[in-house]
Order: structure tokens, then sequence, then C-alpha cells
């Protein structure tokens, strides 16, 4: 594998035989952590009316073995990687593989996404999960024109998502109905849709003027700053956000006029199908795949545009730009804007999802899961916010079905608890082996002959 | 060889620039034309960088005028503009010192964001663009087509598609230049592009920069350390010290001026001074950028101190 220049077969009988070792090493972990483990874990004496008796526990032996094995593999895949391959510094070899990865992985997760409610076997849950993904890829990569092409730190990227959920929720509730009639409210979701990227955009113009001679640290602060002012204000001003309690009773979404409801002039009724509560989740997640898609589609050709190559010169060097008449001014602000349009669009549909929107759910947290996707993708990678969303949100829900860690761990333990440290040390672990994020490698915009990928050593940060 | 009053390109007039107590600038006053090399030399720190800086509006001037005239009779004001104006609208490009490339982005790219206003309007601000309209395709495959024009003059056409981060040296101090001309400049004001290079590369540079000024019809502003690219290419030499122009003429002028010679080496017999010039000369070329800071403190100038 280092060695660029072996045949394919030499590579292949070279994997194939570091594969054998592996699973040889994996498997005598797994006997040695058996052994070592038994008579500590296995055997357990306690007394009965006086008398010592033994209880045998090699199911729970047989669960930590299967930890030291896993552990083990870990420790191959991600450290180890075998006495010949340690490639010097550079990671030149990985080049190749994610090329081909956003290549061949980009269509297929996409024929995945589209085909995923039809797909047998998956329910509810899934599509409901599956939503949840797409809510933040859609914000990671709306986020990630502010920070990974632009080089502007923003920590408070949730104001704007919540933003376009009270634009939604206050127009759908109260507005629309009293100017229109009641009639307007099936189709309020689609009307409201672009007013609240508007008035997102016009909130991160807003943001932008004060904070566009900051940089770095004091970018980050001020921009975590309006996040919590805009959170703050929601519960405070009661009379016009509901405070604390929020807005409830949120119009649901219609098939384009068509309510999803059971008997006459409903979706299913239209259409002549069974009535079904999932066909509203299914047209939510089409709805959200939908927008996603979009903001991938806009930020692809806007990095072509010469808005998007101003944002990444701005990243690289913001002196240079304004020797070569770019206004820096407008650029940063576009980014701003841009990036809050299209929160202000996931937080319309977080609230036609929820039905209900409180300042709960716009905390930091939020803004701090959003920043997290794009930096462990990889700083504007498009393909690398999928990949963090998916492992991010996907490992969050995973602990919510470890039930059977309940059965070996102490009474009282619910593995649900434990989810925000496992996946803070999750972060810590890719950030100490991945300090670039997944994918380091960028796509330039232009090319003369063949488009060259550059690696993102050469890349630069951004400095606020 | 200096034109004087309305026919010059540039027209500085008593430029002053004080840092709090600090007189950086007292009192410039000289004129750059057209179709001429214009050389600004003068020891470290006698304030050459901060002329540069006037001119293109990063630092804003305490006192005096920097009048533009374009060949169509359109005056600026330079001091009075914003940085990025002076090149969107004057049209003045400029190189930096301490090479500021976008090291991330392609060299192709980096000459496409040289090209961002004209590319801009083609896009119509963005809104027609994204639709690829016809009018921004067409302007997009001429402005691939100016870099490459650009590329092949700087000699890097091969490397088009590489990062810049990864150029040599050399390569990257000509993608600097190159990067400016996309701005389809009026004035081009180079600061040291020939620091750090070694002979041949200083040559090319020479030969680019002569190719420049005669194809292009534009004026070049040079600052540089490097006598034999000033000797070899400059029209006309302004010879600043502490601040304040000291000569101003042909080479052959400035050359044996007693004052140029006293401000470099505080000696006034020539022969000494040629050997010293010579010395001090080799020395600046060979060192790198990042050592610039350390050769402000050599002793060239203390020199002429004591004297």
């Amino acid at each position: 594998m280092a060695a660029a220049p072996k045949s394919n077969d030499a590579v292949i009988e070279a994997r194939s035989l570091r594969i054998a070792a592996i699973a040889k090493d994996v498997l005598f972990t797994a006997i040695l952590a058996f052994v070592v483990l038994g008579p500590i874990l296995g055997l357990k004496t306690f007394s009965i009316s006086g008398s010592l008796a033994l209880e045998q526990r090699w199911g729970l032996v047989a669960v930590f073995a299967a930890i030291a094995a896993g552990g083990r593999l870990a420790y191959h895949l991600l450290v180890w990687k075998g006495p010949q391959a340690r490639p010097s510094k550079a990671a030149t070899a990985s080049a190749l593989p994610v090329m081909n990865f956003g290549k061949y992985i980009a269509p297929a997760l996409l024929i995945l996404a589209i085909a995923l409610p039809f797909i047998p076997g998956v329910d509810r849950r899934i599509v409901d999960l599956a939503i949840l993904i797409l809510t933040y890829i859609m914000l990671g990569w709306g986020l990630n024109i502010v920070v990974g092409l632009a080089g502007l730190l923003d920590l408070g990227y949730v104001a704007f998502y919540a933003v376009g959920a009270y634009a939604y929720a206050l127009l759908a509730t109260i507005y629309l109905p009293a100017w229109f009639g009641d009639g307007i409210v099936p189709w309020a979701f689609f009307i409201t849709l672009p007013i609240a990227g508007i008035l997102a955009a016009l909130w991160g113009v807003i943001l932008g003027f004060p904070v566009l001679r900051l940089r770095g640290d004091y970018l980050a602060i001020v921009t975590l700053a309006f996040g919590e002012i805009v959170r703050v204000v929601l519960i405070n001003w009661s009379d016009f956000t509901g405070g604390p309690a929020g807005i409830g009773a949120i119009p649901r979404p219609s098939f384009f006029g068509l309510p999803f409801i059971e008997g006459e002039g409903g979706f299913a009724a239209y259409f002549g199908l069974d009535f079904k509560p999932i066909h509203r989740i299914i047209f939510l997640y089409y709805v959200i795949l939908v927008l996603a898609l979009f903001t991938n589609f806009v930020t692809m050709r806007l990095r072509r545009l010469p808005v998007g190559r101003a944002w990444e010169a701005l990243r690289e060097d913001e002196i240079a730009c304004r020797s070569l008449g770019i206004n820096t001014t407008s650029t940063k602000l576009t980014a701003f804007a841009i990036g809050a349009m299209f929160a202000g669009f996931a937080g319309s549909f977080f609230a036609t999802r929820q039905g209900f929107v409180s300042p709960e759910s716009f905390v930091f947290l939020e803004s701090f899961i959003v920043l997290a996707i794009v930096v462990l993708g990889g700083l504007g990678s498009q393909i690398g916010v999928v990949v963090a969303a998916i492992v991010i949100i996907g490992s969050f829900e995973v602990f919510r079905e470890m039930n059977f860690l309940k059965a070996v761990m102490p009474a009282g333990f619910d593995p649900v608890q434990y989810r925000m440290l496992a996946v803070g040390v999750a972060l810590v672990l890719i950030m100490r082996w991945k300090p670039r994020g997944f994918v380091t490698r960028r796509e330039p915009s232009v090319a003369l002959k063949e488009k060259k990928a550059i690696p993102t050593d050469l890349v630069a940060e951004g400095h606020g | 060889m200096t034109i004087a009053g309305q026919d010059a390109l540039l027209r500085v007039e008593h430029l002053t620039m004080r840092f709090g107590g600090l007189t950086a600038i007292g009192d410039l006053s000289f004129t750059a034309a057209r179709n001429e090399i214009t050389a600004i030399i003068g020891p470290n720190g006698a304030g050459k960088t901060t002329v540069f800086n006037c001119l293109t509006g990063f630092y804003k001037p305490t006192e005096g005028s920097v009048i533009l005239t374009h060949g169509d009779g359109k005056q600026f004001l330079l001091e009075r503009m914003d940085d990025f104006r002076i090149s969107q609208r004057a049209k003045v490009a400029r190189t930096f010192q301490n090479i500021r490339l976008f090291a991330g982005m392609s060299v192709l790219e980096n000459l496409m964001v040289a090209q961002h206003n004209t590319l801009m309007r083609a896009s119509g601000f963005t809104v027609t663009g994204i639709f690829n309209s016809p009018a921004y395709a067409r302007a997009n495959r001429e402005a691939i087509g100016f870099s490459e024009y650009w590329l092949e003059k700087a000699g890097l056409v091969d490397r088009a598609d590489d990062p810049a981060g990864e150029l040599s040296y050399g390569g990257q101090r000509r993608l600097e230049i190159a990067r400016a001309m996309c701005t389809k400049p009026v004035m081009l004001c180079l600061d040291e592009p020939a620091a750090g290079l070694n002979p041949r590369e200083s040559e090319d540079l020479n030969g680019l920069l002569l190719n420049i000024r005669q194809e292009q019809q534009i004026a070049i502003l040079l600052i540089e350390h490097d006598m034999s690219v000033v000797m070899g290419i400059s029209d006309h030499i302004v010879v600043l010290d502490y601040g304040e122009k000291i000569s101003d003429g042909s080479p052959a002028e400035v050359r044996n001026d007693p004052a140029v010679i006293r401000a470099y080496l505080g000696v006034e017999d020539e022969e000494e001074a040629e050997a010293v010039v010579e010395r001090a000369v080799a020395a600046v070329a060979k060192k790198p950028a990042g050592q610039k800071m350390a050769a402000k403190k050599s002793p060239t100038r203390k020199k002429g101190v004591r004297k």
C-alpha cells in the first residue's frame, strides 16, 4: 500500500494477508481476555444460609472478551497500520480512497436516501431518525458556507435556525390566518418557507455587520453571544413569542393542499390509499430531503461562481483579497446571509415537523453539534458533512438501542445517560487521528486540464 | 527620463505618513510615467513599503495627495479611496513583500479570484450565474483563457492545476505577479519581487517585467534591493532615506549621486563605495524573506550614521 507502483494483484494479496493477520490477532485477544477474566468475573461466590455457593457468569465474561476484541480491532484499523505501512507524514496513500469515496459513495447515498422509506423493514422510527439526520445535514451544509468556505467561525448558528422556526410558527398560527383566512393554513408551510429563509438571511446580515472587523476567537465569542441573545429574547418576549411555554398547535404540512387526515378530502382518500399515519412522516422525509439537496446544489454552484471563490480566497488571505479588488465586507455578509438562509429553511421545517417550538430547542448545544459535524466532516467538504452527521446523530440514537447493556451493568444503568460522554470521547479520538476531519482533500472549483485534489494541509482554516 | 507634470500616470505630491511620533514618510513627491519601470530604492526602513501601502490604500496618508490619471483622462485621488476600490476602479495592482497567495487553492483558481469583479458582473452578481447563464459561461471561459495567457507568460502553465502552495519560491513570486496582472491594471506595484530568488530566477523575472512593460503598456513601480534587477530594468529611480527623497533620476544619474552613496555606505570615496555596494547587495539578495527583519539590524546604515 505504501509503494505506489505495486501491481494491483500484489496490493490485493497484501491486503488479504493483513486481514488474516488482524483476524488472528483479534481472535487471540478474545481468547486471552476470556481466560484472564474468567476467574475474575465469571465466578462469583455468595453465601446461602451460612454455606458458600458459586455463581457462574460466563455471559458477562463473553461480553467483556468481545469488548476487548473490538478494542483490538479498532486499534488495528485506526492506529497500527502494520509493520510495512507507516506512511511518512502526508497521507498521500489515503488520497485515492477519499476521492473514490466522494465519487461513488455520494451517488450510492443519494439512491439510498431516495429509496429509504420503501425499503422493506424500514419503520416509522427509522424514517424519523433519517429526518433528524437530514435536518442536521442541511444545517451542516449551511454552516459549511460560513465556517468551511469563508472561514468565519460561527458559534451562534442556532439563532438563525430559531428565527426560521419562529417565523413559521408565528406566521402559520397567527398572522397568515388573520390576514388571509383559515383557508390558507394547509399552504402555510410552502408560503412561509421562503419568508423564513429571507428573515433568517436578514438576521445573518444584522449579525454580520458588527462582526465584520472581528477575527478568530473574538468572532466566535460574539457569534456565541448572538445565539444566546436570540434565545433569551425568545424566552422573555412572552407577548410575541409565547415565552418559555413556546408556540403549540403549529399546522402540520399538507401534501400541496391535501391534509394528512383520515376520511374525505385527505391525502389517503384522494389517492385511494388506506389511511396510515406514516404517510405524513414519509412526506416530511421527502420535504427535508429536497431541502437538503437544494442546499447542496446551491452550495456546489456557488463554489464555482466568483462569490464562492471569493469566500474561499477570504479564508486563505483577506489582505490579498482586498488587493485584488474584492469587497471583503459584502463577501462576508453574503456568506453570513446565505448560510443563515439555509438555517432558516431548516428551522421552518423543524417547526412544522414538531408542531411545537420553544426556546428549549435552540440552546448552544445545537450550535455546537452542527459545528462539530462541519469540523468532523472536514471543513468545506460536502460529503464529509453527510458522514459526520450520520456518525454523530446516529450514535446518539444508537445509545437508545443498547438495552442489552442494562443486563450486564449494575442496576439503574441507563445507556442513554452516557451518550454525550461517549460522543465527546469519540470526537476527541477522531480529532486526534484525523485533525482536519474525515475528508482531507479539497477539490478545486475550476481546472485547466484535470482537477487535482488539494491536500488540506495547504488549505487555511480561516482567521475568523 | 522623468516626465514632469500632467503627462505622468501617477503623481505623488507632498506625501507624508506619520505613525504617532514617527514620520515614516516626510513630504515625498515623485511621478511615475506610463510604459516605464520606476524603482523605489533605499536602505532598510527607509519607508519604501509604507509608500506602497499609501498608494494602494492599505494606509491612509497623513498628508499629501496621490493622483492617478488614466489614459482617457479620468483622475483618481488614491489617498481617499478604499483599498479594494483602488484595485477595482483605479486599476492599481500590487504584490507583497512576503508572498500572499491563496495557498490552498489551485494556481488557476488564484488567477480566477483576481478576475472577481469582471466575473461578478457577468454572473449578474450571482443571481443569473447560479443558473449558469450563457453570459456567465462565456465570461468564465474567457477568464480561463485570460488566466492561461498569463500562466504562459509566467511559465506556470504546466502547474495550472497544482496547489499554489506547492510551487517553488520563484514560481510563487511569478504567480503573484501574474495574479496581479489578471486584474488588468494600469499600474503594477511590486514589493521586492526578486527577494530570495536565485540568479537564474532573478533573470527570468527581469524578462517577465520587461515583457509586461513592453506589451501591456503599463507603469511598473518596483521596490527592490537586488541592484542587478534595479539597474538592469529601471527607467527611473527614486531613492528614499529616512522617508525622504534624496535622489530621483535615471539609473546612471542615481548611481553617481553622492547623496545616494552617502546614504547607502556613509563613504564618499567612489571605488570603496562600489565595493561595499556589491557586498551589501549580494548579502541582501541571498537572504530569504523570513530574515528580512534581521536584515534591518545590518550595519549598512549604521556606517552612514556614524560618519
